[in-house]
């Protein structure tokens, strides 16, 4: 188990300077350290030595990936790349071009995003589960057709359209809550409501559909046909065997996501003024902020890595009989 | 001699012929095996996926008629040599003429005869007064704007009864054709469209056919001579732009396909197929990718492709080479996005089947890898890959609005109904609302990603008998 | 428990604050304004650095000038701030001898500013000031120990105050030199202020070798232009004559900093807590930052230090019946705090400000129809939506202009070929402004005939200031030339309908922007239907910001589109953006057009020393006459300010060159209050219609769940 732990953790670090590499040198095309220099001094009265001055006191005054004035190792490692990307691998990210430290603005900014996250995921769950288990439960009827048609509309409608809609209907015309921003605290509850209600509703379509599919093939399975021989009702099959057995892979499921809830969602968050990583990072990608962006990718991919390390182990949580090797 | 116009072909056209070719061979392959026509024939029997197929044609057509482009030549002095014209027009830009030239100032409403805005305008006596001035267009021939709803109605109505003549026309092809087909009279056969049980898809692809041949003959009827769907900002027609964005949405589904369908194929089928350190690498390349947030990686690539258009303006003179240009790096950088999923799935397929014992035996008997790979291995993936590409062009549709919004998505000036969404956003908080923006490009979008969903829920059914479907 | 509130107060509709207020409850009652910020949060509060617009709402509150326009009186007029009188201004030749007020430009060499500030003036409490009882800086130097468990100003127990002296007014001239701080006027002022230059040379030496956050005690080295003469009086010295200088000391740029400050700052570990001067200023304002969340929320909190200081008793006619003089001294300021929440998009801001949550706003030209109808007189007036709620407007021309500039070095359009320029003659008329004022301004500006906004000296107005290339005087009126004059001007400069003379090639011309998202696409199609009108087709090559400004500086751009601020009430200001040696490609200038005229330089050196009178206008003509003809610009528009603010805000009238009016503001809470409540209702019918709608749905269920257990039954029952 630990060995298989320690296999996985040196396993992400090759992926890590892939993600690096691909990422530096995207970046560093589009964004190179002259771009960076101006941003950092202003539009105006900008002369070439404040530029050049300005890249030798941030580093940036190096070659890309090969330097040909050094010799031996240092010849690849005191260059651009191993210099900026490996300070990453210590979740040092350095100073956004507004000056502010990247690090602490992601440690504050995480918290609104898993306020809008975390509720969406676990009511969207609840959500998602109860009608795909209604829809099984009726299945075959005009019911079941009725939703799955509904589940097919939901899906072919854009997100843009549920999120534009509820802030004008319930924020605008009804008064119900807040058009937009956040607080924290239990104050900040009516901030919330729109942009999960929005979460939710938005993969309903897609996600009951999915969980009808699932739900449906546990069906076709010996237990239950036993398990309704024995003379359970409808109701007590679907609940206490079907979800009970189906609830391992959706679980599983659910967990390679979970790591990547900080990093929120950037619609959601940007059209509702939540101050988090979402709005964060398309801010970033507005103003073509590239050391936040880089910063986000490298969260992104080790979140990522850690949900799929966390999903092997919960399989051996859920089912002893997996064993990691 | 010279024509009246010259050819161009963007380079989108370009691969979007490319790929009307490769379809065009499929199809025939496909019609030429009884064994791979057998599961269509369950998408001719269903009535959903046959009307959803009309749909989708439609669509096709009119983004296909937008896809051949020329530039008109321009009248010459005599001893010139011919010019043409710097502005790129399409052959359905020449089609519905009127709908792309009839500019009004600013908004109007659906049918309206009145722009939207007061105006300050100086009255005959020399007064300023602010009022909504008249159209240039829309509503212009009649002489009092009251009467425009009886005006609409009959022509509508005028529109909707060619286009019933063509519906009939259709009718009657269709019945012929299966006449000739059943050597039955041409009564019996319109008798068995209309009723027989069997046909039940060709009928609802035939009811959906009416409909909207009604609905393009009302419309066609009216756009000379009203907005239908009202004009934006700048006075532009709204259903031409919500036309001309089809082009953009079905490009942006198709033309990823011929990104992905490669390098899925060579490198899921590899990896599955030779394992070792093949599979090794080609695991670290898709994990790596794929642990990557997917929009970040877009952004990226689409920054670094303005950049190149940026550094090399020769190459792109006319205004519509630049945002055709982007939106072929856009469909590009979403294909090397989007191998992953399918890839992992043919990996997953090519494992399973190698351990088959035919293949096993054909190994055995040394039969060549490539050999194996194109007679036993792909033609049993390829019903995944048809369902794979067919469930994924409507997430690549709904896509494109959400990248417009987060700024990495067509060229702000490339008609798209991500652009009309991020545009008519700020709209509705004018009072009175402008809608119509908004609701037209959603319409538009829904229409055609309901259309996809339902026909690749079709396609599935008949592909994969086990998963679930409709009705 | 709030949010239990919250949900109650939906449910009853009942009193208590609305459910859909963005503020705590109990918030709208107190003495504070509500405002917002954004889309992006300040980036700058220091006072060297700052040059934005967004950020001047802060540091104009936060950081006192020696100087500032008096807030009531137009046309504008300085007066004292912390200053005890206006500066003593004397000029001197080359060997220090005194020369008369009038003396020529040529003979003036150095020109000195005496200002005397006013004593017992003090900061706002800062930690920086916090002495322990030895009388040592409590916080300089800190422990590494204490350090970590502070992560914002709060965090420091202590804090402490100080007198303002003078020589925080020379401290602050000397960091405009920093090379480490890069002072966007650092480039200006060397050219003028005695020494800056050398000073700022020499500061590159010193912190070369020093780490990043390392403390320059500017103290130690002399600056010869700005000297401390004793406790309350300092000197700044010019080189030569600069009569716009004195506008510069209203600007924040000159307001003082206390070196205890950047002591403070400049420690090991400040930064990366965003504990900078950038970020948390220290000033003797009326205000202090009490609160900086940019992702959120910035709060400026009445300084309890703060002097007397007085509203003014007296303005123009009008100020009085308009109710501006009811507060005539009342110590300034009015209000206890202002809270700006960061705002994003206009949909919310716009929402948000006719909810009752935001005390004033802006118009954007979406919600212009909704909230401005013209009058029959022409002149702009609340709707009457508007007016039943309380709501007030005022309008102001903005020290603006808006412009379309041709690349002077570029082939086609640039350069003073005949060609060329009726070519950009041709161009000028097309553009037709008014109606881009009408479609995205909704009439808020007014059509550019010259450089120079209306209420600049040297502005002219009627017959004698309309642009003769691109208008005609008709009726008492300005009309813009037909388009069968600029397709004769296209014709003449060997493009007949937009064809190449000879080849008959269609001309193509690009246009260089960066300007993307929602708006940009209207407006640039709307520049190519602009153009299209001449047969000319324009392609449009959208960029992005740091593409567009190395385009610029390259002088790769061929049109382009651009506005200027003015950072004082001087012609000076508006011309120097056209003149010769101030141009943008390879100078660095901010002439972005490269437009190169002899002629024009030398009017332009002779004008900028003149006082202003009939002489100066005489000059001015002539340079905008050159202007006109030779096109450079299109001239498009001076904006328009609107503003609109409810019943309970008061004491505002605009004054575009002061930015420290926040003191005069003052509010009506309780009117406030029952506003807010009478405007938010929540409408409850459509929640007892989705109720309905779902119990419709679920008895359907119902019955086919009945059906259902009765047919299992039934199959179980079966053998």
């Amino acid at each position: 188990m630990t060995a298989y732990l320690l296999r996985r953790l040196l396993y992400a670090i090759p992926i890590l300077i892939g993600v690096n590499l691909i990422t530096f040198a995207l970046f560093f095309v589009v964004n190179t350290p002259d771009d960076m220099a101006r941003i950092h001094l202003g539009a105006k009265h900008v002369t070439p030595e404040a530029i050049a001055r300005w890249k030798a006191e941030h580093g940036y005054n190096k070659p890309l990936f090969y330097n040909d004035q050094a010799s031996g190792v240092a010849r690849f490692t005191d260059t651009l790349f191993v210099q900026k990307s490996l300070r990453l691998f210590v979740f040092d990210f350095g100073r956004a071009d507004d000056g502010r430290d990247i690090g602490r603005e992601i440690a504050s900014r995480m918290w609104p995003s898993l306020a809008i996250a975390l509720p969406t995921l676990l009511v969207g769950l609840a959500v998602y589960v109860s009608f795909a288990l209604l829809l099984v439960f009726f299945r075959a009827t005009y019911l079941d057709t009725a939703g799955v048609v509904l589940c097919v509309v939901l899906m072919s409608i854009s997100g843009l359209f549920y999120v534009i809609a509820s802030q004008y209907l319930l924020g605008k015309l009804w008064n119900w809550v807040p058009i937009s921003g956040y607080q924290p605290g239990w104050d900040g509850l009516k901030f919330l409501v729109l942009p999960v209600l929005v979460g939710v509703i938005s993969a309903l379509g897609e996600s009951s559909r999915f969980y009808r599919a699932l739900f449906l093939e546990e069906m076709h399975k010996d237990y239950v046909r036993t398990a309704r021989a024995k003379g359970l009702s409808e109701a007590a099959v679907l609940f206490r065997h079907v979800l009970g057995n189906a609830l391992i892979p959706i679980l599983t499921g659910v967990v390679v996501v979970i790591p990547r809830l900080i990093l929120g969602s950037l619609i959601l968050e940007s059209f509702f003024g939540i101050p988090g990583l979402g709005s964060y990072t398309i801010d970033a990608l507005q103003a073509q902020d590239f050391a936040i962006v880089r910063a986000m990718v490298f969260l992104g991919s080790v979140l990522y890595i850690l949900g799929l390390i966390l999903t092997d182990l919960s399989y051996t949580l859920v089912d002893p009989r997996v064993r990691l090797e | 001699m010279t024509l009246p116009f010259q050819p161009v072909i963007l380079w989108s056209d370009a691969l979007l012929l490319m790929l009307l070719a490769a379809v065009a061979a499929f199809v025939l392959h496909t019609l030429r095996h009884e064994h791979l026509r057998a599961p269509w024939r369950a998408v001719w029997d269903s009535r959903l996926g046959m009307a959803a197929a009309v749909v989708l044609a439609a669509y096709g057509l009119i983004g296909l008629l937008d896809s051949l482009h020329f530039r008109a030549r321009l009248p010459a002095a005599a001893g010139e040599p011919p010019q043409y014209a710097a502005e790129v027009l399409s052959l359905f830009d020449h089609l519905v003429g009127p709908l792309r030239t009839q500019v009004e100032e600013s908004y109007s409403a659906p049918f309206a005869t009145h722009l939207f805005v007061k105006k300050t305008l100086v009255t005959a006596d020399g007064r300023v007064v602010r009022d909504y001035p008249r159209l240039k267009y829309g509503g212009a021939h009649l002489p009092d704007p009251q009467g425009r709803w009886a005006d609409v109605a009959a022509r509508g109505i005028e529109g909707a009864g060619l286009g019933s003549l063509l519906a009939a026309g259709a009718w009657g092809l269709a019945a012929l054709g299966l006449a000739v087909h059943r050597r039955q009279p041409l009564a019996t056969a319109l008798a068995a469209l209309a009723r027989e049980r069997t046909l039940k898809g060709p009928r609802a692809a035939l009811l959906t056919l009416t409909l909207l041949v009604l609905l393009t003959g009302a419309v066609a009827a009216l756009a000379p001579h009203y907005h239908v769907l009202g004009t934006d900002k700048v006075g532009q027609d709204v259903l031409y732009l919500a036309l001309k964005s089809i082009r953009t949405g079905l490009l942006i589904g198709t033309l990823t396909t011929l990104v992905v369908l490669p390098l899925a194929l060579t490198l899921g089928v590899a990896a599955g197929y030779f394992g070792g350190w093949v599979d090794d690498v080609i695991q670290y390349l898709y994990t790596t990718i794929n642990s990557i947030p997917g929009v970040l990686l877009i952004a990226a690539a689409v920054l670094v492709a303005q950049v190149h258009i940026e550094t090399n303006p020769q190459l792109y003179d006319t205004a519509a080479a630049r945002s055709d240009l982007r939106l072929v790096f856009l469909c590009l950088i979403l294909g090397l996005t989007g191998w992953v999923g399918l890839a992992r799935l043919l990996r997953g397929e090519t494992l399973k089947l190698r351990e088959l014992e035919y293949v096993q035996a054909a190994r055995a008997f040394g039969v060549t890898h490539a050999r194996i790979l194109v007679r036993h291995v792909l033609p049993n993936v390829a019903h995944l890959v048809l369902i794979t590409l067919v469930l994924d062009f409507s997430g690549l549709v709904l896509a494109e609005a959400v990248l417009s919004y987060v700024g990495v998505g067509v060229d702000p000036v490339m008609p798209s109904w991500g652009n009309m969404i991020n545009g008519a956003r700020l709209e509705l908080a004018r009072e009175p609302v402008v809608w119509w923006q908004l609701a037209a490009a959603f319409l538009f979008m829904f229409v055609l990603v309901l259309a996809a969903n339902l026909f690749a829920d079709s396609v599935r059914a008949a592909f994969d008998p086990r998963s679930g479907r409709i009705a | 428990m709030r949010a239990w509130s919250w949900l109650l107060a939906l449910l009853l509709a009942a009193c208590g604050s609305p459910p859909n207020s963005p503020y705590p409850s109990g918030e709208a009652a107190r003495n504070v304004l509500f405002s917002n910020f954004g889309p992006s949060p300040p980036k700058h509060l220091d006072p060297a650095r700052s040059y934005s617009e967004n950020e001047i709402v802060f540091t104009g509150q936060i950081y006192e000038p020696p100087l500032q326009y008096h807030y009531l009186r137009r046309p504008y007029v300085l007066e004292p701030l912390t200053a005890a009188a206006m500066p003593v201004v004397r000029h001197w030749d080359e060997q220090w001898r005194a020369l008369p007020a009038d003396a020529p430009a040529q003979q003036v060499a150095y020109t000195t500013y005496d200002i005397r500030i006013r004593p017992g003036i003090y900061y706002q409490p800062h930690p920086c000031f916090a002495r322990d009882a030895q009388g040592r800086p409590r916080y300089v130097p800190i422990d590494p120990e204490a350090l970590r468990r502070i992560r914002r100003l709060t965090d420091f127990k202590e804090v402490g105050t100080r007198e303002l002296v003078a020589a925080d007014y020379v401290y602050q001239i000397k960091r405009l030199a920093n090379p480490r701080l890069s002072s966007p006027i650092y480039g200006l002022m060397s050219e003028y202020i005695l020494g800056l230059k050398e000073y700022g040379r020499r500061l590159e030496q010193v912190v070369k070798d020093l780490p990043e956050e390392a403390y320059v005690d500017l103290e130690r080295y002399p600056l010869q232009g700005a000297q401390v003469i004793d406790r309350y009086t300092y000197r700044i010295t010019l080189r030569g004559r600069y009569p716009q200088f004195i506008y510069w000391l209203a600007m924040p740029f000159f307001a003082p900093v206390p070196p205890e400050a950047e002591r403070f700052y400049n420690q090991p570990g400040m930064g990366e807590r965003n504990l900078s001067l950038d970020w948390q200023p220290v000033g003797t304002g009326p205000f202090y930052l009490a609160e900086n969340d940019p992702n959120r929320v910035m709060i400026l909190q009445r300084n309890p230090y703060y002097r007397p200081d007085f509203y003014p008793r007296e303005g123009e006619p009008g100020d009085a019946e308009a109710g501006l003089l009811a507060d005539a001294g009342r110590r300034l300021p009015l209000l206890d705090a202002a809270i700006y929440t960061l705002e994003k998009e206009d949909i919310p801001e716009w929402g948000k400000f006719l909810q009752g949550y935001y005390d004033s706003a802006g118009i954007t030209s979406d919600t212009f129809d909704q909230a401005i109808r013209i009058g029959p007189d022409g002149r702009p007036d609340l709707t009457e939506a508007m007016r039943a709620r309380g709501i007030r407007l005022t309008t102001a021309v903005r020290d603006s202009i808006w412009y379309v500039g041709f690349n002077w070095l570029d082939p086609v359009v640039g350069g003073s070929s005949e060609r060329a320029r009726k070519l950009r003659q041709a161009i000028s008329i097309a553009l037709d402004y008014e109606e881009f004022i009408s479609i995205f301004l909704n009439g808020r500006g007014i059509p550019a005939h010259g450089p120079l906004p209306p209420g600049i000296f040297g502005h002219r107005t009627g017959e004698a200031g309309i642009n003769p290339v691109v208008y005609r005087w008709e009726g008492g009126r300005a009309v813009r030339r037909g388009l069968d004059e600029a397709r004769r001007l296209l014709a003449e400069a060997g493009y007949p309908g937009g064809r190449e003379a000879g080849s008959g090639r269609p001309l193509t011309l690009f246009f260089d922007t960066m300007a993307s998202g929602p708006e940009a696409k209207s407006r640039l199609d709307w520049y190519r239907k602009q153009f299209a009108k001449l047969g000319i087709e324009l392609v449009i090559r959208a960029t992005d910001y740091n593409r567009f400004q190395d385009k610029m500086r390259k002088g790769n751009a061929q049109i382009f589109e651009w506005g200027w601020n003015a950072d004082y009430p001087d012609a000076e200001n508006f011309f120097f953006l056209l003149y010769g040696p101030n141009r943008k490609a390879g100078e660095g200038g901010e002439n972005a057009a490269n437009y190169a005229n002899p002629e024009f330089d030398r009017l332009f050196r002779q004008m900028k020393d003149m006082p202003d009178g009939p002489a100066r206008q005489a000059v001015i003509d002539a340079m905008v006459d050159i202007l006109r003809h030779d096109a450079p610009w299109v001239f498009a528009y001076h904006p328009l300010s609107y503003g609109l603010r409810h019943a309970w805000v008061g004491n505002v009238k605009p004054n575009l060159m002061a930015h420290n009016t926040l003191k005069y503001r003052k509010v009506d809470a309780a009117a406030r209050v029952a506003y807010q409540q009478q405007w938010n209702r929540p409408v409850l019918w459509p929640a007892a219609l989705l109720a309905g709608l779902a119990v419709l749905g679920v008895a359907p269920a119902v019955l086919a769940y009945r059906r259902r257990l009765r047919a299992g039954a039934l199959e179980r029952a079966r053998p």
